[in-house]
């Protein structure tokens, strides 16, 4: 024990010894190490602060977008004609997407993709940091995708343009691309009004890029505006139903129907054929998408003699007594023969009218002064645009005639020399179906064309249109353009078609532009039919059954009353 | 006369040394050092909490961990020191013999075979080490005359390598430094001469160059981003960078507990294990930091305490390399997250999330308490 003492007395010693400086060294270390990393501190989260704070919000503060939708496309009740769905776009960012995850086979079938497919396209690029993988998916599918939570998959809203009354408005609502702008119809031409302004909203996202907290709205988002249509769905899908028909029946290249409300020149009915699906991408081929009631001119023919017996009656050396002498049938111009169906012998106005005399309109025209027809083709509109303000509108052409052009003269008051679009024509009708006064045409509802406009008397107006009744009467070019119950009056057009080298035999444009009712005119309606092939290709024979059937169904639907109860149809109210 | 004998005769003599008799004083527990330990556990369940992303299953695992740390404690603080002594050298043994055997037989994460499976539970040899090392060489050296001999230093410089370079193999270079630190020490306190100090500084620098050679990539990866973090941002410097930004953005009062957006967000890679104390200092700022870092030297200042009061040359040996050893962790976590530093994998004690380390450090503090509270043994 005391030998153990004794032992460890010298070591004690020199610890005691040790201690001292040893110590203190160790301590000035500490404290000198414990003082570096305080200054390290100090000098990270005082002097560098400004600049990563900065870094740290570079991190994790991001501007979104707020999706915002386009306006909606609405007929004149309010019906929809283009609406926006929300759907989902997915992408992917490559870089960041795990290629092993086990949940890839699920998001592709989610997607209907090919698995192997997609991966190789996320791993050929692998460099990029933005890869569409699906747009346009619908919510639930989105939603789907969402909950597999992939990195490097992501989701955001958008959405989809969809049009429910599909082809039967396509032409005339057209539709928009990809991203949202307006390609074709309405949507071009009104794109700005439909437009809608994304907002921009701060948030925080944590690295995953996920959504954590929103900071503050940068800017709101902005829904486009809604665009109310003149036109009435209804009878947009009968209208298109009966030309469609009758498209098929004659074999027909295509055709148009336009019907204008009489009153305000409002569009109540535009349609053509073909048509295209506009939901369906892949139904968007060019031939199918020409509004061709705006964009397709033809030579008017026979439906421009209302307008020139107005000019005729307009000069005052005609009254409705005058008697034109059409015989024998034909008549030599500067060796250009004029030919009628056959020898009508002496007609008065209205007998050519009724007969679509080539003859007797030549004799009116060259007898007024060389300007008055061409004024007259020109003040109801021809040669100019409407006031759509459509996109690939054309103007159609009304050459200016001297007075020693007389086969020009002559064959434009039976309108052949000039060119109209189905729209200008069934606007030129306005003014005989208005007491003389023109509502230029209009397509979006507050959007007033141009001012009204008396272009002829109020008595010329009507004495042309009674004639035009007797076409579709006993005797008349256009019988079959009749609607039972009501007084319609019209005139049918059939001219040969164009080609590369002057007229073609075989080939017709079948017209009947009319109006209706008689008694108190509401409806003014062109008919178009391109290249009809068969037995039957006269605008009496193919166009005219089309409008009788859709004036029939619009004058019902609109509940105009008739003019006399047809026979065969009356009931029994009471027993 | 023996100690007994004098002590039967004169029962007032040092009475003023007894501790006080009673339940306190038969657990030797040490009141300061044990409540220092409890705040800063509780700072650091808080921490945790709002670095594991506001996950109470980290912090109720965590706190288990903690509870089995104080209960080690407790159990080490109640063993003389002499008796820890004896059983050193077989705890040393035993420690390079599970090196060994991790080697040969451990499980992996990450590249790095660390750990031995045991059913049920798996645990890391290398923490038996941080240890069983300083209390080897403790052993070793109280024994021999002082300051030691050139022979004494050379088998000291032995056992301290053996353990050393099997964890180095694991590979685990953040351990085995702070394994070679721990042995380092106890060198140090045991009064070598300064000569041979300053003769083994000029023999690693000029071995810095060979170092590097047997370096493995990874490492020297580390080195070079330590360097220059902004030359690879997006790879191995993203850690790195990503800590700084959290750290400076946090200014000098923090953005508020819970609050802090790198860290919430998880834009802070390691943020509730290595790097911890960017979330610190985000959420609390400079001061949180230096309230943090206060509490950690006034631990080590107890604990250094403790050291200079020590009655014998293996209690002091003991308790200065513990003491310095959790200095070491403060300072190359906290160094190493902030940039001063290379990163190596050594989390910032009690407050990173992590299993053994915990355990380890507590059973250190265990040894500090029962150097301490068994100094009068000899007056009893």
């Amino acid at each position: 024990m005391a030998s153990e003492q004794l032992e460890k007395e010298p070591i004690q010693e020199a610890l005691h010894q040790a201690r001292g400086w040893r110590l203190g060294l160790v301590l000035v270390a500490l404290l000198l190490i414990a003082g570096a990393i305080a200054g390290k501190m100090f000098s990270l989260n005082v002097q560098e602060q400004e600049f990563l704070q900065s870094q740290g919000d570079a991190r994790s503060l991001r501007t979104v977008q707020q999706p915002a939708h386009r306006g909606l496309i609405v007929d004149r009740n309010g019906e929809p004609l283009a609406v926006s769905a929300p759907v989902a776009t997915v992408w992917a960012d490559p870089a960041k997407t795990d290629l092993q995850h086990p949940s890839l086979g699920k998001l592709a079938s989610a997607l209907s993709l090919n698995r192997q497919r997609m991966i190789k396209r996320l791993a050929d690029n692998r460099s990029r940091r933005f890869l569409y993988l699906k747009r346009q998916v619908s919510p639930e599918v989105a939603e789907r995708i969402r909950q597999l939570d992939v990195p490097g998959i992501h989701v955001d809203r958008e959405y989809k343009r969809y049009y429910p009354a599909a082809e039967v408005t396509s032409h005339l609502v057209g539709f928009t691309n990809l991203d949202g702008e307006g390609a074709e119809g309405v949507e071009l031409a009104y794109d700005d009004w439909l437009r809608a302004e994304a907002g921009q909203q701060l948030v925080m996202k944590d690295r995953l890029g996920r959504t954590i907290k929103h900071i503050r709205s940068v800017s709101p988002a902005q829904h486009g505006k809604e665009l109310k249509l003149t036109v009435d769905l209804r009878l947009q899908y009968l209208a298109y139903r009966e030309l469609k028909a009758a498209v098929q029946a004659h074999n027909a290249d295509g055709g148009s129907l336009v019907m204008l409300d009489a009153a305000s020149g409002e569009v109540l009915a535009m349609v053509n054929q073909p048509s295209y699906n506009p939901n369906d991408p892949s139904q968007r081929r060019s031939a199918a998408l020409r509004n061709r009631a705006l964009t397709d001119t033809f030579e008017p023919g026979s439906t421009m003699k209302p307008l020139t017996m107005a000019a005729a009656l307009m000069s005052g050396k005609y009254s409705l007594d005058s008697k034109v002498d059409t015989s024998p049938g034909y008549l030599r111009l500067k060796g250009h023969t004029i030919r009628d169906h056959r020898n009508y012998g002496v007609l008065d106005l209205t007998g050519i009218i009724t007969k679509s005399s080539n003859v007797g309109t030549t004799k009116l025209a060259l007898s007024l002064d060389e300007g008055s027809v061409r004024n007259m083709m020109y003040n109801v509109g021809l040669g100019q645009v409407t006031g759509t303000g459509f996109p690939g509108e054309r103007t159609g052409v009304l050459p200016f005639l001297q007075a020693k052009q007389v086969v020009e003269r002559a064959t434009m008051s039976y309108g052949y020399g000039l060119s109209v679009t189905a729209l200008q024509l069934a606007q030129s009708y306005l003014p005989l179906a208005n007491h003389g006064i023109l509502k230029p045409v209009s397509l979006v509802k507050g959007m007033e064309g141009d001012k009204p406009l008396r272009v002829m008397p109020g008595q010329v107006a009507d004495e042309v249109l009674q004639m035009m009744e007797t076409v579709t009467q006993r005797g008349g070019t256009g019988r079959r353009a009749t609607v039972p119950g009501y007084r319609v009056g019209g005139k049918t057009g059939t001219t040969h078609k164009v080609g590369g080298s002057g007229y073609l035999d075989d080939q017709y444009m079948s017209v009947f532009a009319g109006i209706a009712p008689v008694s108190n005119p509401r409806l003014v309606t062109v008919v178009m039919v391109d290249n009809p092939k068969g037995q039957e290709y006269y605008g009496g024979e193919v166009a005219a059954p089309v409008f009788s059937r859709s004036m029939a169904g619009a004058l019902r639907l609109l509940n105009v009353t008739p003019d006399s109860w047809p026979e065969n149809n009356t009931q029994v109210v009471s027993r | 006369m023996n100690a007994r004998d004098f002590q039967r005769t004169m029962p007032e003599a040092g009475e003023h040394l007894r501790r006080r008799p009673g339940l306190w004083s038969y657990t030797r527990l040490d009141g300061w050092l044990l409540a220092l330990l409890l705040i800063l556990c509780g700072v650091g369940l808080l921490i945790l909490y709002s670095a594991s992303g506001q996950d109470m299953g980290y912090v109720s695992r965590q706190a288990v961990r903690m509870a089995a740390g104080f209960l080690v404690m407790i159990v080490l603080a109640r063993m003389s020191p002499r008796f820890i002594g004896r059983w050193a050298i077989w705890f040393y043994v035993a420690g390079v013999a599970l090196l060994v055997a991790v080697l040969l037989f451990g499980v992996g994460a990450k590249g790095a075979q660390r750990w031995i499976a045991l059913p049920g539970f798996r645990f890391q040899p290398s923490e038996i080490m941080k240890l069983a090392l300083p209390l080897m060489l403790a052993y070793y050296l109280a024994n021999r005359p002082l300051p030691p001999r050139m022979k004494h230093i050379f088998i000291s410089l032995v056992l301290v390598g053996m353990p050393t370079v099997l964890i180095m193999k694991q590979p685990d270079l953040g351990t085995s430094l702070l394994i070679a630190a721990s042995g380092i020490f106890v060198l140090l306190f045991s009064g070598i001469l300064w000569r041979y100090v300053f003769a083994a500084l000029g023999l690693a620098a000029a071995a810095l160059p060979g170092l590097w050679m047997v370096m493995k990539d990874y490492q020297k990866q580390r080195v070079l981003t330590f360097l220059d973090p902004e030359s690879d941002p997006l790879g191995s410097g993203w850690n790195i960078i990503q800590s700084k930004t959290a750290i400076g953005s946090g200014g000098v009062t923090g953005k508020g507990w819970l609050h802090g957006t790198q860290s919430q967000l998880d834009f802070l890679p390691e943020s509730h294990t290595d790097f911890i104390i960017a979330v610190v200092a985000e959420e609390l700022g400079l001061v949180g930091v230096l309230a943090l870092l206060l509490l950690y030297l006034l631990i080590i200042a107890r604990g250094l305490m403790i050291a200079v009061n020590a009655q014998d040359c293996f209690g002091r040996l003991v308790a200065g390399s513990v003491t310095l050893t959790f200095f070491v962790y403060v300072f190359v976590n906290i160094g190493m997250v902030s940039g001063l530093l290379p990163v190596v994998g050594v989390p910032l004690p009690m407050v990173s999330y992590g299993g053994t380390s915990i355990v380890t450090l507590m059973a250190g503090f265990g040894l500090l308490m029962s150097v301490h509270s068994h100094r009068a043994m000899l007056l009893r």
